[in-house]
């Protein structure tokens, strides 16, 4: 529902703050199936600093967004077709919450049984991530510099200078009534 | 925002506050949920709101771009040196067993947190700058266009209009010419 | 009943076809990278209820808990999070360097084939007598 509002609102700003009641969200549903770490990550991820960096954007550009007066039939279509497929697709896949799931036979016993032998550390979660499979962390820990340099790089720009130009403000909207 | 007396009162209680809980997450992942993102993020997210509270030059002078950008690179060589370590140890890349021959478990634990931290001040180091970029924009547009900006506020505007307080706007960041 | 067995899986497809349809119906670019992160969380949603054994704990190792959770999928979420906000920060710069150069971020406007109307403005580094408007 709240998915269905951040879809439908015109108040760009709004819809950042129900943006980030659907992460608090999410972060309470990855609690409830027993992800500590994640529901941590995804709370101080998706309620603090994405919406804080949509608002931020927001003050540098308009706040409304264009009206939309009709439903866009293909693309309603093409999501139709997606999710029928997907539903298609999803009977193949186990039970929620069976224990003898594939995922959790091939390497997760292994994990669970060798942990505390290995490393003396009761956080499975942080054990695998930093020594099991510590390369993919170093991978990401590169991209998030990444990310960092490129946001350095495409606003170390000057804005430019800019002509109020009589277009512009016809264009600017009024604020719905 | 400077002036508002119950949001000064409460952040200066509460900054320290998050950035102590953001160290406890860092150093205590091993045994609760946790680790190095997290307390990355809580970590920048303590420092925001002291930038929106207090204005964007008095946050640049607790921790200047040039230091983020610097901390930012060292948590990525961190990384791998500890990797490299492993190697000039005679392991494998990201090996943590020959850091300390003699203890299995301490090496795996020392390797651990070494590379949590770096992962830690990588990831507060990024959010930060990213947030700088952003903040930064609105004032460097006022220098450069030289007029007043006349783009309606991205919130109701709540504050009583006071005589003396009629500069006082939020996020955007001081400008001292 | 193998319908009901499933249903963690029918709430992440509604999640993640509403997140595509923002992405692709709507034309205003802050919209569509918030569509693009509704879509990123239910795919996590979808990870992390895989990974989830009735009657199981979360996996920390502790005294009384004898099932844990997989604490495979936490590992794989946790570098996706990190990794969508990477992604939705360079987006978001990107959007406000679009809103720069060309005035708006909605994309009918931005398609219009009417150069005249929609010139590029000048940049901020050239030198004042040089900078005029291409038209």
């Amino acid at each position: 529902m709240i998915a269905v509002a951040v879809t439908r609102m015109r108040d760009l700003f709004a819809a950042a703050m129900l943006f980030a009641i659907y992460s608090l969200l999410s972060a309470a549903l990855f609690v409830l199936l027993d992800a500590g770490d994640v529901a941590l990550t995804e709370a101080a991820v998706g309620a603090g600093i994405s919406t804080i960096l949509v608002l931020a954007v927001l003050t540098l550009t308009r706040r409304y967004e264009h009206s939309v007066h009709r439903v866009n039939w293909p693309a309603l279509a093409v999501v139709s077709v997606t999710g029928l497929c997907l539903l298609w697709a999803v009977s193949d896949l186990p039970d929620f919450g069976d224990p003898n799931n594939p995922v959790h036979t091939h390497l997760a016993p292994y994990f669970i049984n060798n942990v505390y032998s290995d490393m003396g550390i009761p956080n499975m979660v942080a054990a695998v991530l930093a020594s099991y499979r510590s390369v993919d962390t170093f991978g990401e820990v590169i991209v998030i510099f990444v990310a960092g340099l490129a946001v350095y790089t495409l606003l170390s720009v000057p804005p430019p200078r800019r002509p109020r130009r009589k277009e512009n403000d016809a264009k600017r909207e009024e604020p719905p009534a | 925002m400077r002036n508002n007396g119950i949001l000064r009162i409460v952040a200066r209680f509460l900054i320290p506050l998050i950035l102590l809980f953001a160290l406890y997450i860092q150093f205590h992942g091993e045994y609760s949920p946790g680790g190095g993102f997290q307390a990355g993020v809580v970590f920048a997210a303590g420092w925001i709101l002291f930038v929106l509270i207090y204005g964007l030059e008095a946050g640049l002078k607790v921790i200047p771009q040039r230091a983020m950008v610097v901390v930012m690179a060292c948590g990525a060589l961190l990384y791998a040196f500890i990797g490299i370590l492993g190697v000039m140890l005679g392991g494998h890349f990201l090996d943590f067993a020959p850091l300390l021959p003699n203890a299995p478990k301490g090496a795996q634990q020392a390797g651990i947190i070494l590379v949590e931290f770096g992962v830690g001040m990588t990831v507060a180091t990024v959010v930060m700058l990213i947030f700088t970029m952003f903040a930064g924009r609105k004032s460097q547009i006022h220098l450069i266009d030289g007029i007043p900006d006349s783009e309606p506020m991205p919130y109701p505007d709540y504050r009583q209009h006071d005589g003396n307080n009629d500069r006082d706007t939020h996020r955007q960041p001081e400008v001292h010419d | 009943m193998e319908f009901l067995g499933h249903y963690n899986y029918y709430i992440v497809i509604v999640l993640m076809m509403i997140g595509f349809y923002v992405v692709i119906a709507r034309g205003n670019m802050v919209k569509k990278i918030m569509g693009l992160n509704l879509f990123q969380t239910s795919a996590f949603i979808m990870f992390i209820s895989a990974g989830k054994i009735i009657g199981a704990s979360t996996p920390i190792l502790r005294d009384g808990v004898d099932v844990y959770s997989n604490p495979l999928p936490h590992v794989l979420i946790l570098t996706a999070i990190v990794v969508g906000v990477a992604t939705t920060a360079v987006g978001l710069a990107l959007t406000v360097r679009i809103n720069e150069t060309y005035g708006s971020i909605e994309d009918d406007l931005l398609s219009e084939e009417e150069p005249d109307e929609f010139e590029l403005l000048p940049s901020g580094n050239r030198t004042p007598e040089k900078d005029t408007p291409e038209s």
